[in-house]
């Protein structure tokens, strides 16, 4: 297969950023998405040119490290997936593709299509975790958790951290990463504790770190690749408003 | 609690329960406005504005009016200039995810309802306290400044306000397939069996109401003699 491909290049942070062209061919239909552009790589280095900068980590669509806005979508052009996870397969020969950065003012560029989400960290450690001693392991029956609500709470759980959400809002708002580890939580007997300072601190950094306000559209679940769902936004909200009035 | 109001989620709860609001007094709105289809030449609905203009408990509540207006305007340009702000530098190809339509559009058809309500306030409120004077042409002549119904009748007889109303309603239409069940999801009410139903009552109702409001200036234009 063959394609064009319109890159995002920036130099740096500060610098100003444009697209280049490449064509590339003769990639196979089995190819993923960032092997391909190990390949564009490649062929950039033999030529001593500077190869593009993409983030990528596991390459199995677990470590939420890989990024990318593909003709429009983050992740491309497919559900439930991550960029490592897209293939080739997905695109038509002679396709045109056009890769940019996640843009959000709390995620700046970094350089090419890497930026910096590292707003999803101070959001995390501001309640994304339960500050107890766990201890030795409890007997499995002494804290029952109906089944409904412990998959609720995996579900919730699922969340990669990798982005796509603020992404593809048209307010680059961080609801659904921030519902997914609030509601994970505060599901469980052991989250419940923290539920309301976890919510209101995270919110509040939320807010401070400048992202935008959800205006449910649904565009976060539907391009999440783990189909992390818009209940847990309410669910947020709930634990908010319960936060901030007891 | 004193961080809720200025918090994103805390604005987000103040505009919908003040969008619910509105939408509560546009049935009683739209309730009137049908009486002007009732043929007595308007004693009916002079009877009810009589009533609306002067009943004390209605005065009360319109201060409430007023004061959802406001906030569901205030906060509604306030959330959205953030959420500008929250991506300075756009996308080259624009987004191409799944979303609800309407939902993209609610600065703007925002921005549609209130110079609607801006020239409403202007033909009508505003008469009746003497700041603006009642528009000329059309059926019936205004002479007392206290006279909605010839006030009504006299803009639904001129075409051109007849167009620009019916075409208001389209947007006010718009506006409200996302914001009444969106308002349900933003005060944190989000069940896989109430939902649906929610959405349902939320499309009728965003439907009925301003089709109800738009028929009384087609009955008129082409129906009234
Ligand atoms: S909620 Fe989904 S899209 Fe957002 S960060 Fe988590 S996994 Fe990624
Ligand atoms: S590289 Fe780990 S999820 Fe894509």
């Amino acid at each position: 297969m063959n394609f064009t491909l319109k890159i995002w290049r920036q130099e740096s942070a500060s610098s100003k950023g444009r697209f280049e062209t490449y064509k590339i061919s003769n990639i196979s239909d089995e190819c993923s998405f960032l092997e391909m552009l190990d390949q564009l790589n490649e062929q950039l280095v033999d030529k001593f040119d500077k190869p593009v900068c993409f983030d990528h980590d596991c390459r199995e669509g677990i470590c939420g490290m890989c990024s990318l806005y593909i003709n429009g979508r983050p992740h491309g052009n497919d559900s439930g997936i991550t960029t490592c996870q897209l293939h080739m397969r997905r695109f038509k020969d002679g396709d045109t593709i056009v890769i940019e950065p996640w843009r959000a003012k709390a995620f700046p560029i970094l350089k090419d299509l890497v930026v910096d989400r590292s707003a999803f960290d101070k959001i995390a450690q501001e309640g994304a975790y339960v500050s107890v001693n766990t201890g030795g392991i409890p007997d499995g029956n002494a804290i029952p958790v109906p089944k409904v609500k412990s998959d609720l709470a995996m579900d919730a759980a699922a969340c990669i951290g990798c982005g796509a959400c603020v992404a593809t809002c048209k307010n680059a708002s961080a609801m659904l990463f921030v519902s997914a580890n609030v509601s994970h939580l505060a599901l469980l007997p052991q989250g419940k504790i923290e539920a309301k300072e976890r919510v209101t601190k995270m919110v509040a950094k939320m807010d401070e770190l400048g992202f935008g306000n959800c205006t449910n559209t649904g565009a976060c679940e539907a391009e999440c690749p783990k189909e992390i769902k818009l209940s847990n936004i309410a669910r947020l909200f709930r634990e908010y408003y319960v936060a901030s009035i007891s | 609690m004193s961080n809720f109001f200025t918090s994103s989620l805390g604005k987000k709860l103040i505009m919908s329960l003040a969008g619910l609001f509105l939408c509560v007094f546009l049935v009683v709105h739209l309730g009137i406005n049908l009486l002007l289809l009732s043929n007595d030449k308007g004693e009916v609905f002079r009877v009810a504005v009589h009533f609306m203009t002067t009943n004390i408990l209605i005065k009360i509540m319109e201060i409430f009016l007023f004061g959802g207006f406001l906030l569901h305007i205030i906060y509604g340009v306030i959330v959205q200039i953030r959420n500008w702000m929250a991506r300075p530098s756009g996308y080259a190809v624009s987004n191409n995810s799944q979303t609800s339509f309407f939902s993209k559009y609610m600065i703007h058809t925002g921005v549609i309802i209130f110079i609607f309500l801006a020239i409403h306030m202007a033909n009508f409120y505003f008469v009746k306290l003497g700041i603006t004077t009642p528009l000329e042409g059309g059926s019936n002549p205004v002479q007392d400044t206290h006279d909605f119904y010839n006030m009504a009748i006299n803009l639904f007889t001129t075409p051109a306000y007849s167009i620009f109303y019916l075409v208001c309603m389209i947007f006010l239409s718009f506006h409200l397939l996302h914001a009444f069940q969106s308002a349900f999801q933003t005060m944190g009410v989000n069940h896989p069996k109430y939902s649906p139903i929610i959405k349902w009552i939320g499309n009728i109702y965003a439907i009925v109401v301003p089709a109800g409001f738009a028929f009384i200036p087609v009955y008129f234009l082409f129906f009234y003699n």
